[in-house]
């Protein structure tokens, strides 16, 4: 099944998934923060506000098949000290996005990176010091 | 209803006067020389040069802008020196009554935290303010302090809320309706530190975003402490014998940094509107695989 999945993730969207031990800040309990995905697409829209800015975009496969992907970072207070501005991205931009996915397996990530056409990138703000698993405490 | 909690008794009370629960200490740190960034008005916020000696602190002032640099005001998971981070050392010291109460909120961060749906996190999940303390234990940005001889008032980033301490000798009131950011007044104990105390706040908000709780009994003591002139650490100890056996220091000598006088903080609030879209964008979509 697990390779099944992979298989069509790459078939889909030239979709790379890969065993990573990285790490989400904020409300991560839903994505799955062993895993990365790699997304190359078309920026269909970027909203830039509180509490965290989203992107959203199209990834096609190869037969045309069109998946909408959304991914989002923190907030534009703490995106805008990492080089991120209200027109870092806008739509039919090209990009290269590495997110945690989702638990789930919608089409939802977490951003690790994104890469412009043009070769800049944008961190998306992941602080390993902030990771916690949910089962990793004793509970009080 | 506000006044529903049971006192857990005299034991309790003797315990809150035993010194303070100390986790971890915030060692003052040096201003970050790489730090980017840019400030409310788009212009390039300049830190201090790695070699920067700080003039000696003026007395009895700890205005002006104030910031932790780039996250570390955020306390994702919880209380800075007290995080949900599974360490027994972190864990604040519950009364029966407490661990209750915390079994009742349901974080989306840390060792408890929740899938979105899930997650009845106040600030999250209605829109309600952070409220006092939360506004020092949660998202603790660029921080504007005002001095007039009367009162001290803080200007808070986050939500863009305000605090009065009242500095004028007055009393904190007696059984005062609560507030969501209470009712605080400030004393200089020396020449560089102001300590606040605060009463009244509403028990509807959480301490932190761990969903740590309080009652409306919570005592809050700040110290604000200006190291030199450029640096301001603040200590924040919370004293609720209803929920807590002792006192606990949840933000330890927190270091924040002076800014220009010309550095104009950007505004960030999170308007219901805004709210409601990332959810319906996000919230729903991370859980479901068929909504999206």
């Amino acid at each position: 099944m697990r390779n099944k999945l992979a298989a069509l993730f790459c078939a889909v969207a030239g979709l790379l998934v890969v065993s990573a031990p990285v790490f989400a800040h904020h409300g991560y309990a839903a994505y799955d923060t062993d895993k990365q995905v790699a997304l190359k697409g078309t920026v269909t829209r970027f909203v830039w506000s509180n509490p965290h800015c989203m992107v959203q975009m199209d990834v096609s496969d190869e037969s045309g098949h069109v998946a909408h992907w959304i991914a989002e970072t923190e907030n534009p207070s703490a995106m805008i000290r990492v080089g991120w501005t209200d027109k870092s991205l806008k739509p039919g931009d090209q990009i290269t996005l590495t997110a945690l996915p989702v638990k789930s397996g919608a089409p939802v990530g977490r951003i690790i990176e994104i890469t412009l056409a043009n070769g800049q990138k944008l961190p998306g703000r992941i602080n390993p010091a902030n990771q916690v698993k949910p089962d990793d405490s004793p509970k009080p | 209803m506000r006044k529903h909690f049971v006192v857990p008794g005299l034991v309790l009370a003797a315990l809150i006067f035993s010194p303070p629960l100390r986790s971890q200490t915030t060692k003052p740190r040096s201003p970050d020389p790489t730090e980017p960034g840019l400030d409310g008005w788009g212009r390039p916020i300049t830190p201090l040069p790695k070699d920067h000696k700080s003039a000696p602190a003026p007395r009895h002032d700890i205005s002006g802008i104030w910031d932790a640099g780039d996250t570390s005001g955020i306390q994702p998971l919880g209380a800075g020196a007290f995080p949900d981070d599974g360490k027994p050392e972190h864990q604040p010291p519950y009364t029966p009554l407490g661990l209750e109460m915390l079994k009742l909120t349901k974080p989306s961060n840390g060792t408890r935290s929740v899938l979105p749906g899930d997650n009845n996190d106040p600030v999250f999940t209605f829109g309600d303010p952070q409220g006092f303390p939360r506004e020092d234990l949660y998202e603790l940005r660029s921080t504007q302090v005002l001095q007039r001889p009367e009162n001290v008032v803080i200007l808070y980033q986050f939500a863009k809320v305000w605090r009065v301490i009242w500095t004028d000798g007055r009393e904190l009131p007696k059984d005062p309706e609560p507030r969501w950011y209470g009712y605080s007044v400030g004393k200089w104990v020396d020449d560089y530190t102001l300590v606040v105390e605060t009463i009244g706040t509403d028990e509807r908000t959480w301490l932190d975003r761990a969903g740590r709780p309080h009652s409306a009994d919570l005592r809050v003591e700040e110290r604000f402490h200006r190291a030199d002139h450029d640096h301001l650490e603040l200590s924040v100890t919370i004293d609720d014998p209803k929920m807590y056996t002792k006192p606990w220091v949840a933000l330890d000598k927190f270091v924040m940094d002076l800014q220009p006088s010309s550095f104009d903080v950007r505004e960030m609030i999170w308007s219901p509107s805004e709210y409601n879209e990332y959810n319906k964008l996000m919230g729903n979509t991370a859980t479901d695989k068929e909504s999206h």
